[in-house]
Order: C-alpha cells, then structure tokens, then sequence
C-alpha cells in the first residue's frame, strides 16, 4: 500500500521546467526562437507526462515523503528541503504542468512575433517551476518560495510588455498588494516556527491536536486569541493576497494588462489558486480553528458574490472573466472553510480547465480583431471563428454550471456542502451568496458569449478585413482544454469519487483531514438520504444557472434593447459596479494619497529643506567653507613666514620643556 | 684664559644674527642661505667651546659632520637657487609664493 515514488521522477518533474527555463533565459540570444520553444515545451510536457505517471503510481497507493538536503541552518532552526506527495500534490501536480503545457503551445501562435518571445518562454517555465515547488514541498518554507517565486514571475510578466505605461503600473500592483498578504503570510510562518518548533508539515500536523489541548492563547492588538487561530489567520491573509480576495482582490483585474496565456496560466488556472491549495494543506490546522473557518469563509462568501456583481457589466472581455476568477476563488474557500477541502480542490481543478479554456479562447477572439479587447466592438464572430466559438461555449457552459460540464460538479458540491454545514450566520451567508453567484455567474458569462459571437455586428470596419480563425497552435490547446473541461468534473466525481465521505474510498484519503463534527460530506449524505424537500437544494444551482443564461439570452441575444434601458434606469447602480464598488478609489484616498503626501512631506521638507539645505548647505558645508576661507589667509607663501613659524615653534617648545624642568 | 660664557655669547649673538636675517630679509634668496651657515656656524662654535671645557673630543668631531652637511647643503641649494634663476628670472624672496593656498 504505501510504496515509496521514486525520487530521481519526483526530482526530474520541477527540474525540467526549471532546467528549461535556464538554458532559454540565459543562451535565448543565441538561440533561435524556434528551438527555444521547443526546449520549454518539451521542459513542461516532460514534466506533465512525469505528472500524470507519478499520479497512477499515487491512485495505486504509492506516496512519498523525505528531505534532499538542508537549505538552511541556525541553531535550533532547520529548514530541510523536501517533497511531500499525496493525492493533495498530485493533482495539483497535474493541473499544473497539463494547463502550462497547454498555455506553452499556444503561446507559439499567441505571442509569434513578439521581440520578448525567448524571454516570454524562460519566464512562463520558470513560472512552471516555482508552482511545482510550491505544491511539491513539505515545509512551510519550500511553501514560501514558491509561494514568492511564482508572485515573482506573476510580476515579470504582467509588466512583460514593458514599454507599457498600464502593465507597469499593473505589475507593481499586483506586487504590492501582494505584499500586504504576504506579511500576513510570513508572520503565520514564523509563529508556526515560534510554536511548534519545525517548519515541516508533518512534524507540525503531528502536534497541532495536542498543541491545540495545551491552550496556547496570546494577546494581539488587545484581542485575546487562541494560537492556532492566529497562525491560521496569519496563513490566511496571505492566501487572501494571492488569491484575491476581498479587500485584496484589486490587483488581479489590473493584471490582465500582461498577455493572454499569462492571464490563463498565472492569473485564472494555477498561481491565484495556491491559497485554496495552502488552506487545503493546512487542513490539519485549520480544522482546529473554528474561528479561522469562518473568516475563511466568510471572505470567500463576499468575494463570490461582491465580484460577480462587478463582472455582470464589465466591457472588457478579460476583465470579465478575471472578475469571474475572483468571484470562483471566493467559491473554493467556501467550501475550504466549511470544511469540505476536497470540494474545493475538485473546483480549482475543473476551475483551472475551463477557466484557462475561457482565457485562451478570449486571447484567439483578441488576436482576431487586433488586439482589441472591448467586448462593443465585437459581435458576430462565430461566422469567423467557428473552433473558438464552439470551444468558448464549452468552458461558458462548464462556469455556469451546466451539466455534464465540470464546473457543475464541482459548484454544485460547493453549494450544497455550505447548506448543509450549520456555523450558524457565518455558513448561512455563504450559502445565499454561492447560491445567487450562480444566478450572476451564468449571466455575465453569457453575456460577454452573446456580445462577442452573437448579437449585432459591431466590428470596426478596418478590423473586419482582419478578422479570421487563429492557427492551429491556438486552436488544438483549446480543443485539448474543452475535453478537460468537459470531462474533468464528471470524471472527478464518479472516477475519483471525491464527494465520497469515507477516505476509504475518496480520491483524497489521508490527505486532507476533516473532522467528523465538521465533515459537511457526510451530513450531506444524512440529508440526501432523508425523505423528500431536498430538492431546491439539489437542483436549486442549476435552476438558477438556467435562469441566469436565459437572462442573458434574453437581454442580449434577443431584445438588445433591454441593456442600454435598464442601465439608464438604475443608473447609480450601474455607475457603482462599472467603477468597481470604488476599491480603487478607496485605496486611493485611504492608503495612496496618504502614504504619498507622508512621503512628498519627508522628502520636500525633511530632505531637501532640513537635511540637504539646513543640515549639510547651511550647517556642515557652510561651516567647513568659512572656516577653510579664514584658514588659508595663515598660507601665505612667503618663505620667511613658514621660517618665521618655524622659529616661534621651536622657541615655544623649548620654554615650555626648560620651564616643565 | 677666556671664559665660557664668552663663546657662548658671541655663538648667541651669531645665532640670533641669522635667525632675525632669516625673516627680516625680504630681498635676496643668497642671504638666506647665508643665514642659515650662521647659525650652523654658532652651533659649530658651541660644540667647540664645550668639548675644549668639558675635554670631550665628540663635540669637535661632530663640528666635521655639521660643516659637511653645511657644505653639501649649500651646494644643492645653490643649485636650486640657478635652477629657480632661469625659470623666474628673479631670486626676489617676494616672488616666491607659489606655495600659496
């Protein structure tokens, strides 16, 4: 049953990205762009093929867990490097490295051209690397740097187009905010290592239950709390950094300035998902933090729901479907906080399929009509774009929640896990906001599907001309990502079993730990069991999924008048959530402005007026020039006069030694 | 037989001669040169008088070194004097400032 994997093929899967990523960033100027990516490819396809064999190997009971070599030593604090592989990491694993491999071949057509095109490849494999590590580890350390690898590369190539004023701006967004997670997150770390002592996973599971019976409490900002609960809060606010949530989801919008396949790799599929895998991870801790579980759930109730609204009138195609992102990521920590971790790990892998599918097909429709992105000058396209048009439907249909789909699967679970839960108000928001996100995911998803392949015509004439189906390096990525999109959940569900409640036979076993009190799973299977009146709650999803496209068939596909009516008439409403609920302007006059004027006001009258003019010009520098201008009048030049001084000197020294006897 | 305290005051007052020579003279570069054998030569003379009085041989053997650094002396200063001659055409002491800051 527990067979050792073999550690050279655990090795070998982040080398060869990372391996890849090296020869292509450091000989790319030698190479020709041809054999660059080809290197990359086969660097990630080698690593997906690795992938999916280590993941057999785990589905027949194999597991692995060990440390190479000690990256640091200090005293009493070690930090190994090592791998930890269950079934948790490997389907990580392989969401990964099939997703990058897919984004790689697209991006041969997506970015044919480019004068960054070798550097877009080193980046991109690098990329790949730094999410391997992140998921492979078994430390909080390894954690962390991949953790801040990945938030490296995500910067790198948002700005990628340098020249760029807009990604600039937007990568060093995305950075920052970030930061502010990240402290959170390396203050979480550092507690774990403050009280337990290690840094490794299973050392530090292995003493939580009895950690937790100690009662370990400590003051925080006056607040008197559990130390658990702070290490899981700590963790969590940095998940909610990378994984843009609430307050801190404002940065993955902007993100979308960085070219398409980014937006599909690192800012829908893989990166922005790495806080539902960590709590996921943790599980062994979070679980015994009920406070933790309700704040995890509860931002993920309000980012549902507070970024669905925003995406349902959005104009810009990417920035819908990053909304969307958002508002999914909200979905999986629902379900992580009410407990049902395996649920949200199903989500975020048939999330990363179709919602990567979405990305890659909005970048052919961008590529299409010239790099425009605006959803009202679109319109028609399927006659133009027939392989797009049928591959977008498919990931439409699998993020609205349409059976056989996968997202349906997997939403669905989400759903009925935060009915069934009970953590009073805290579950009951999460259930009223997954449940109308649903209604809103499907009709802003629709909306931007009738606007850009049906409705009217509005293709700017010097467009239209251009207008034609992408290559087949775009389109075979896409078709290979609908089967994923199409199959993921249903094979998920009925395959791996992962709504099944006893680990004995989930997919997930050992690997994620719930306890039974929490276990939304099996009351689930309680209720579903029960006679009668559960229907709403099994079908109450889909309903709102159907009603929702048909809104939006309605409204966009059939009275085109209707959108521009309702927009006049609620017309604050409309303004609110075009401007994004105001985050940005909050953030703006509440930390910019602020931190900004505290800046302009340091370096306008502490440097220049008090160290630079008062200090060093009137002080030091003037004090120096008036002392040396009185001095040098004594260098006179004359012989006599240095004699003279001579001779004074030496009458001097001689009275004072004749007189000191 | 002539007092001690005799030599010693003629070698004061040839030591101070060429001492105030050395400021007081704002002509000739020459007179310092001059100066300066003055009061080498009251050094030499109180070395003499002190070893015929104190019977010690050393401070007459000494007079040779100072005479033969005093000689020397003259010569490179001399030469440098000539070498100054033809450059500034001048040995005023006024003239030479350069070394003002």
């Amino acid at each position: 049953m527990d067979t050792m994997l073999s550690t050279t093929e655990l090795l070998a899967i982040p080398a060869l990205p990372l391996a890849a990523a090296l020869i292509v960033g450091l000989f790319g100027w030698a190479l020709k762009e041809k054999v660059s990516h080809i290197i990359c490819i086969a660097g990630v396809v080698g690593a997906a093929l690795l992938s999916v064999h280590v993941f057999m190997q785990v589905l027949d009971g194999a597991s692995f867990y060990g440390n190479f070599w000690t990256w640091m030593l200090s005293g009493r604090f070690v930090v190994p490097v090592g791998m930890m592989i269950d079934q948790l990491t490997v389907i990580m694993m392989m969401t990964v490295t099939i997703v990058s491999a897919c984004v790689h071949i697209y991006t041969i057509g997506y970015m044919h051209g480019d004068p960054g095109y070798t550097r877009f490849f080193s980046y991109i494999s690098a990329f790949t690397f730094s999410m391997l590590v992140l998921v492979m580890g078994n430390s909080f350390f390894t954690l962390f740097f991949g953790w801040e690898a990945v938030g490296l590369f995500s910067y790198l190539l948002i700005g990628f187009w340098f020249k760029r004023e807009n990604a600039n701006v937007a990568a060093m967004k995305a950075f920052i905010v970030n930061r502010v997670g990240d402290f959170g997150f390396a203050i979480g770390i550092l507690a774990v290592w403050y009280y337990f002592g290690t840094v490794e996973y299973k050392e530090v599971f292995a003493a939580v239950p009895q950690f937790v019976s100690q009662g370990d409490s400590l003051h925080f900002l006056s607040w008197q709390m559990d130390a658990i609960t702070f290490i899981c809060i700590a963790l969590f606010i940095g998940a909610m950094g990378k994984s843009a949530q609430v307050p801190l989801h404002v940065w993955l919008p902007d993100s979308m300035e960085g070219p398409t396949p980014i937006s599909a790799l690192i800012h829908a599929a893989t990166m922005v998902t790495a806080g539902v895998f960590m709590v996921a991870r943790l599980s062994p801790m979070f679980e015994f933090s009920e406070t933790a579980l309700a704040m995890v759930t509860v931002v993920g109730a309000i980012t549902a729901w507070l970024c669905a609204t925003i995406g349902l009138v959005q104009n810009d195609i990417k920035r819908v479907i990053a909304y969307s992102t958002c508002s999914q990521l909200g979905y999986m920590f629902v379900a992580c906080g009410v407990s049902a971790y395996s649920v949200g790990i199903f989500h975020l892998m048939t999330h990363a399929y179709f919602k990567a599918l979405l990305f890659l097909a909005a970048g052919s429709v961008i590529h299409a009509v010239m790099a425009d992105q605006d959803i009202r000058r679109m319109g028609q396209l399927r006659k133009y774009m027939p392989a797009t048009y049928i591959t977008m439907l498919i990931g439409a249909l699998a993020l609205s929640g349409i059976p056989p789909f996968a997202g349906f699967w997997s939403k669905d679970l989400i759903i009925e896990a935060a009915a069934v839960r009970g953590m009073g108000w805290v579950s009951e928001l999460a259930y009223w906001s997954v449940l109308t996100g649903v209604f809103m995911t499907a009709f802003y998803t629709f909306r931007m599907f009738f606007l850009t392949f049906h409705n009217s015509d509005r293709v700017p004439e010097e467009t239209r001309a251009h207008l034609h189906e992408s290559p087949k390096v775009i389109t075979v990525p896409l078709m290979i990502l609908a089967i994923g999109a199409a199959v993921a959940g249903w094979w998920g569900a009925n395959i791996l079993n992962i709504p099944g409640v006893e680990t004995a036979n989930n997919f997930f076993g050992n690997s994620i730990f719930v306890m039974e009190a929490h276990n939304p799973l099996l009351r689930l299977e309680e209720v579903e069991h029960s006679a009668g009146g559960h229907f709403w709650l099994e079908y109450g999803a889909l309903v709102l999924a159907l009603a929702g496209m048909a809104t939006a068939w309605f409204m966009y596909f059939r009275e085109t008048v209707y959108p521009a009516r309702l927009a006049a008439t609620f017309s604050g409403v409309h303004r609110f959530l075009l401007n994004k609920w105001w985050f940005d302007e909050m953030n703006w006059k509440i930390f910019i402005m602020p931190a900004r004027n505290f800046g302009t006001f340091l370096w306008k009258k502490g440097d220049l007026a008090m160290i630079d003019r008062g200090l060093i010009h009137g002080g030091i520098i003037g004090g120096v020039i008036a002392g040396m201008n009185r001095m040098r009048a004594a260098q006179t030049g004359m012989v006599y006069h240095y004699a003279f001084a001579m001779v004074i000197g030496v009458f001097v020294l001689l009275t004072y030694l004749v007189l000191k006897g | 037989m002539v007092p001690l305290s005799s030599y010693l005051a003629v070698a004061a007052c040839l030591f101070s001669i060429g001492v105030v020579g050395l400021f007081l003279n704002r002509k000739n570069v020459i007179v310092i040169l001059m100066c300066i054998e003055l009061i080498l030569l009251a050094v030499n003379i109180n070395f003499a008088a002190f070893s015929h009085f104190l019977q010690d041989i050393g401070g007459q053997v000494f007079i040779f070194f100072v005479l033969t650094v005093a000689a020397s002396e003259v010569a490179v200063g001399l030469a440098i004097l000539v070498a100054f001659y033809r450059n500034r055409r001048s040995i005023n002491v006024e003239d030479i400032n350069t070394l003002q800051g």
